[in-house]
């Protein structure tokens, strides 16, 4: 099988609400001194691919649309031991769902022939959650979304996947090529590279390809949609800290604010 | 181009539910806004509670009840709406926030040659163009989305959309479409589980027990669950419970779990991560127990006790069972 699993680089989303900022005239989130980091369903959508590939053979490439320092994920892709990497190079910030699509399945389709299109659920910056769906349509190939593994099948041209659904899970079979948007669990916690393997991984050959030799037109960078506002909202509340002399004092009081929520429902 | 009217697509298996009151409301809504009409399109088997609720609702009931649409199917539902939505040429099509409805949104954006946008908490109208205010950055920012195509194909918070009134409104016209679609060949559904879960859907709960990380493991949910029933409440958990395989990953609450609202939220051991919180962003009451005082989650709390939960736990469920 060849697999291609789509990384995007994003602002760490784990840095705390007090130091973020935003650029509301540029509507995009201040750099401040938070890491770039990879996104983390792109990480467990990797590492779904490496226990495919440890299972079943086959390949991975690697492929991320983004500004030259978007080359760091796919390092560390090549790291993980994705077979090759490929960096498409736009440096529009706020490039749409749509355009990123448009140019990943360009890239997709000069990388070669593959079996599955491996892309997280959402970013972990903008949450668009789109890009895997458009992808598949502009591949034309059917797209399952949610997946928490990906499985062989008996079939030949065929994998079966697991996806969550909002009251359990569901198995579905379905013929490649195709799309597979990836969710978190607890079998796809992404591994961490050795320091020898990140060493190497800047040994390795990565393929840069721009915009215009993908024939993608930058100036389309906003034609789905754009950002129009960005800010902060303000909401704090007022913590009550129930305080009291001893523990089951304190206990106590808790439980009383409890049943008080309860009885005015 | 003449556009017109806004779809709501509601999934006929799923009912009347808060969900189709939501969206159904939103869709009113941005249809009065506009001076249009609205379409209820269901997908699937109907209930005569749905179709009697969606006539309340909207001018006209789109049922599309082909035999590929009696379950759920992600190619063949996308292909029933996106041949539904090309003969009405709607504005803005608008669906829940269910796992099935989130993945047809981009999809069928596309196949429409129109725009989309997820996890609206309101859409207006501005200027012959869709605008979709939602959370992004994991909630710590806001933004507006100006859809540049149409139709705008957006899925909303369902069950924070305010349902519609439907006094005084005549019932909308009921049409049975039969679309003469072709079953997918290339995906197929191998088998559904639905997980067993007493009492009413998590989204829908009045009372949340939530536990974190700093649960530790498996073992202390089940004194949380203690708790929960002594109570009468429901059980969720946050991400890195779930990613940690303590409990299923159907009980994540947050950005990318289900979006609750309760009367009480009650979070142990949750630090309060913004991604979290989009999640109980509309609970009335959010507390905490939390062993550090500086958690996050203490900022959106009515109140909370700072203490280790292994102290807690268990005495706050004989004194609650008690006053039950
Ligand atoms: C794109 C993206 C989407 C995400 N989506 C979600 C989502 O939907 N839902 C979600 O929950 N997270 C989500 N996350 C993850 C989120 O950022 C946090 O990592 C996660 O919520 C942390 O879970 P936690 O609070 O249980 O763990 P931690 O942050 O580790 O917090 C554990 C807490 O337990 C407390 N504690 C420890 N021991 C005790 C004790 N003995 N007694 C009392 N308190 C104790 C600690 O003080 C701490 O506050 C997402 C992240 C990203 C990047
Ligand atoms: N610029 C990008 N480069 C590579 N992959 C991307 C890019 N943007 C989005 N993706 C993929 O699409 C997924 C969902 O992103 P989004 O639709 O933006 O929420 C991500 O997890 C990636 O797998």
């Amino acid at each position: 099988m060849n697999i291609v699993v789509c990384i995007k680089q994003i602002l760490d989303p784990e840095i705390p609400a007090r130091d973020f900022r935003v650029d509301s005239v540029k509507c995009e989130a201040e750099r401040g001194s938070a890491n770039l980091v990879t996104n983390i369903f792109c990480e467990n959508a990797l590492e779904t691919a490496l226990q495919f590939r440890e299972a079943q053979g086959g390949k991975i490439t690697a492929i991320s649309c983004g500004p030259e320092g978007a080359e760091d994920v796919l390092r560390k892709a090549l790291a993980l031991k994705a077979d090759d990497a490929v960096l498409v190079l736009n440096e529009a910030p706020n490039a749409d769902p749509l355009f990123v699509a448009k140019t990943l399945a360009a890239g997709i389709r000069k990388i070669g022939p593959f079996d599955a299109v491996l892309v997280g659920r959402e970013a972990g910056d903008w949450g668009a959650g789109q890009t895997g769906g458009l992808l598949a349509e502009e591949l034309q190939v059917p797209c399952i979304s949610f997946a928490e593994n990906l499985q062989p099948s008996a079939a030949s041209g065929a994998v079966k996947v697991k996806r969550q659904t909002d009251s359990g899970w569901e198995l579905l079979e379905s013929a490649t090529p195709l799309v597979i948007t990836i969710t978190n669990h607890e079998k796809n916690v992404p591994r961490i590279p050795k320091t020898r393997d990140v060493m190497q991984s800047y040994r390795k050959p990565l393929v840069k390809w721009t915009l215009a030799e993908l024939g993608i037109d930058p100036s389309t960078a906003n034609s789905y949609y754009r950002v129009a506002e960005l800010f902060i909202p303000r909401k704090e509340t007022q913590c009550e800290f129930i305080s009291g002399d001893t523990l089951e004092a304190k206990i106590d009081a808790f439980a009383h604010r409890v049943t008080d929520c309860m009885r005015s429902m | 181009m003449i556009v017109q009217d806004v779809v709501c697509y509601l999934f006929g298996r799923a009912g009347f539910d808060r969900a189709a009151q939501g969206i159904l409301g939103a869709g009113r809504r941005l249809a009065d806004s506009l001076g249009e009409k609205l379409r209820a399109a269901v997908l699937g088997p109907a209930d005569d509670a749905l179709t009697a609720g969606a006539q309340a609702v909207a001018d006209t009931v789109v049922l599309a009840e082909d035999a590929p649409l009696e379950e759920y199917h992600p190619e063949n539902f996308l292909t029933a709406l996106a041949t539904i939505c090309n003969q009405l040429q709607p504005t803005a099509v608008l669906l829940g926030n269910d796992t099935y409805s989130q993945e047809l949104a981009p999809r069928l954006a596309h196949r429409l040659g129109g725009s989309a946008a997820s996890d609206a908490v309101e859409v207006v109208a501005e200027g012959g163009q869709l605008r979709v205010t939602r959370g992004v950055y994991g909630g710590k920012a806001t933004a507006v989305i100006a859809l540049c195509r149409s139709p705008g194909v957006v899925w909303v918070r369902a069950r924070a959309m305010a349902p519609a009134d439907p006094t005084g409104r005549p019932a909308g016209e009921v049409q049975r479409l039969k679309l003469g679609l072709k079953a997918d060949e290339r995906v197929k559904v191998v088998s559904r589980h639905v997980e067993a879960k007493e009492g009413v859907p998590l989204e829908e709960a009045r009372l949340i027990v939530s536990g974190g990380r700093g649960l530790g493991g498996p073992e202390p949910f089940k004194e949380l669950q203690a708790l929960a029933k002594a109570m009468g409440a429901q059980m969720a958990a946050s991400r890195a419970a779930c990613d940690a395989g303590w409990v299923p990953p159907s009980w994540q609450v947050g950005q990318t779990g289900k979006k609750v609202a309760p009367e009480l939220y009650m979070a142990i051991a949750i630090s309060g991560a913004s991604q979290h919180i989009m999640g109980i962003a509309d609970a009335k009451v959010i507390c905490a127990i939390n062993r550090d005082p500086d958690a996050p989650i203490f900022k959106h709390c009515r109140f909370g006790l700072v203490e280790d939960y292994q102290k807690v736990v268990g005495p706050l469920r004989d004194k609650l069972s008690r006053h039950s």
